[in-house]
């Protein structure tokens, strides 16, 4: 019996090894031999280029929990992340359920079209083109006192709103992707035995589309979430004085000062927060879900 | 009939075309790396050095020092001539990436000011590691917009009139240099750490924000949205005279940081010769003038092509007089320990004034 079941899940293995392969190899190669190399810069006290002497060590994680300033600055890109992930929700969402119920035909495909267009062009010219349109005397300043009857000054560049804006405008269509799939799925007869059954348009809302939303919700969120707390060039080019987040630092360690195994182990700390954040978030939105 | 001919004639576009490539191949290249728009990348010094010479040109640029040792370092025999602060000079030669020049080759080299060919930051055991090429201050600028009259003080940056219209460079050692100075301290000899980050501490709030490209500081004036700043004495000259904006350079009685940009052939290049060749062109006073004329340029090392400016050219009377020569400290080398303390405290700086 045991040998059958061995030479069946032999003979599962097999045939599926030339499909896999090609997929694994890729992954191999591409993905997890840079990152392991990663790790093991990590734990090295310099790196082993132009005969330089290095051993082990784990001062680089250590250099994270001895000096308050990196946790600050973690503390505040994990805010951030909420932050944006919040506004892509208020943004995304209402746009999602208006092209998944309320569009039909040509208007949705020219609605959808402007929802994925930013995705064209290229990030550093959409966060470029904010930057003119966020400066004092720039398009929103000029626009805005052209029609207002008093007088306003609005200067938003190199503010923590300028990242915010820059950084929501660059996710928002993975919230609005995300939950257009699962609002589409959700049967319009539910919706209407809701509401024959006497719901409010608000109780169906609670209680039928949001629940039934909450995957497309949660993967648009961890989507954003995680990109945006490691974000460097939004925060870099908008934020001005106040754009140093965990990203800059972890960027200045690679670019500005060539310490790599510290820039390393900045960013696997970041990565172990976020797993950890969404481990322990896990069996709550799956309730939720 | 018709056809052989036709093929004959396709044939002999072919060869011809192949040929042409391999000369265009056998031509051989130049990779320099550099800052960009700093003098060896302006398209008319490229053309007529490629005519002199039959070398072809190709540029690559850095934005930080850091970034154009990294680039060296991971890419050993992509470049031929690399632009080096000459207090990064002793750090590239230590890590082993460039290599002795034979200065002989170099018909310039000889009208090379002396103080600059013979800098201890340039010759390591008798042999030179890179070629003087100009010279500078990371002095203060000025939007002309905002000023009657120039300031002649550091202090002006802390003025409240100017707060939130104050720009400085995100680098850590510029930042701490220019912190030392303004507490009126020798900027290669920091004795007190405590002065220099107190006095940027009370000008983080001034700021509005950090440059680390000359375009960054142009369109910050052009749009007029700062008053003042720190601005390296060839840039200020640049956006006057290419780029017409309403910059002037202000040498502060306190003192300027000097630096001295020298060129260095990296180890592994592929073509030592024409590295030379493009040394030798940069530092040649007929390339000086056209570029301080035509773009804006920081001193030549090269006392011939320095005399070569009018009489009342500002790299010839300001940047050449004695009153000025005494107030400047030229950089020193920098220590990796110094370097990581110096970014420490500006890091810790920039997190504080969230």
């Amino acid at each position: 019996m045991a040998d059958l079941l061995a030479i069946g899940s032999r003979r599962g293995l097999r045939p599926a090894l030339p499909l896999l392969l090609p997929a694994y190899l890729w992954l191999t190669v591409a993905i997890f031999l840079p990152l392991s190399a990663m790790v093991f810069f990590s734990f090295m006290t310099d790196l082993p280029l132009a005969g330089k002497e290095w051993s082990f060590t784990l001062g680089n994680y250590a250099a994270f929990f001895s000096q308050s300033l990196y946790s600050t600055l973690l503390f505040a890109s994990l805010r951030l992340g909420l932050e944006v992930t919040l506004w892509c929700i208020v943004i995304g969402y209402p746009a999602a359920y208006v092209l998944a119920k309320v569009l039909k035909g040509r208007s949705r495909e020219a609605i959808f079209l402007l929802v994925i267009l930013p995705f064209w062009s290229n990030g550093l010219v959409r966060i470029f083109s904010w930057a003119m349109v966020l400066r004092e005397g720039g398009i929103l300043d000029t626009a805005l006192n052209a029609v207002l009857p008093f007088k306003i000054n609005i200067d938003l560049m190199y503010s923590y709103p300028a990242v915010i804006i820059g950084l929501v405008h660059s996710y928002v269509p993975y919230m609005v992707l995300t939950c257009y799939l699962t609002l589409q799925a959700i049967d319009d007869s539910l919706i209407e035995a809701g509401r024959s059954l006497g719901a409010s348009r608000r109780q169906v809302l609670w209680r039928v589309i949001i629940p039934l939303s909450m995957p497309g919700l949660i993967a648009g969120s961890a989507l954003i979430f995680v990109p945006v707390v490691g974000s460097f060039m939004e925060p870099r080019i908008l934020g001005g004085r106040t754009g140093t987040f965990y990203g800059t630092v972890i960027e200045d360690q690679f670019v500005a000062v060539f310490n790599w195994p510290l820039g390393a182990a900045l960013s696997f700390i970041l990565l172990a927060v976020v797993l950890i954040i969404l481990a322990l978030a896990a069996p709550v939105l799956r309730r939720a879900a | 009939m018709r056809m052989p001919r036709l093929t004959a004639f396709l044939a002999a576009t072919a060869v011809f075309v192949s040929a042409f490539t391999l000369a265009a191949q056998a031509a051989e290249e130049v990779h320099v790396l550099n800052w960009k728009g700093y003098g060896a990348d302006e398209p008319w010094a490229v053309a007529n050095f490629e005519k002199a010479t039959g070398f072809k040109v190709v540029n690559d640029f850095f934005n930080s020092e850091q970034e154009m040792l990294t680039k060296i370092r991971t890419n050993p025999g992509l470049y031929d001539v690399v632009m080096i602060n000459a207090a990064f000079n002793d750090q590239a030669m230590a890590g082993k990436l460039i290599q002795p020049i034979d200065t002989s080759k170099l018909s310039n080299y000889a009208d090379i000011a002396k103080d600059k060919a013979s800098s201890p930051m340039l010759n390591h055991d008798g042999k030179v590691y890179g070629v003087p090429w100009v010279w500078g201050l990371t002095a203060l600028a000025i939007n002309d917009k905002s000023f009657d009259k120039p300031p002649t003080s550091i202090a002006e940056m802390w003025d409240p009139a100017h707060k939130g219209r104050v720009i400085i460079r995100d680098d850590a050692v510029e930042a701490v240099q220019f912190g030392a100075l303004a507490s009126g301290q020798n900027i290669n000899d920091i004795k007190d750490m405590d002065a220099v980050k107190a006095k940027l501490t009370s000008l983080m709030p001034q700021i509005k924000t950090f440059w680390s490209s000359e375009n960054d500081w142009n369109q910050m004036v052009a749009s007029n949205q700062i008053d003042i700043g720190t601005y390296w004495s060839g840039s200020a000259d640049r956006a006057k005279t290419h780029f017409k904006l309403p910059v002037s350079l202000v040498i502060p009685q306190e003192g300027s940081v000097a630096w001295l940009d020298a060129f260095s052939i990296p180890v592994g290049s592929k073509n030592v010769a024409g590295a030379e060749a493009f040394i030798n062109y940069m530092i040649d006073p007929k390339f000086y003038v056209e570029w301080v004329t035509k773009v804006g340029a920081p001193v030549s090392a090269n006392t011939k092509a320095v005399d070569a400016l009018p009489e009342d050219a500002f790299n010839r009377k300001v940047m050449g007089s004695p009153d000025v020569a005494k107030r400047i400290q030229f950089q020193a080398p920098i220590t990796d320990e110094q370097r990581e303390k110096y970014l420490a405290l500006w890091q810790e700086l920039k997190v504080n004034v969230k």
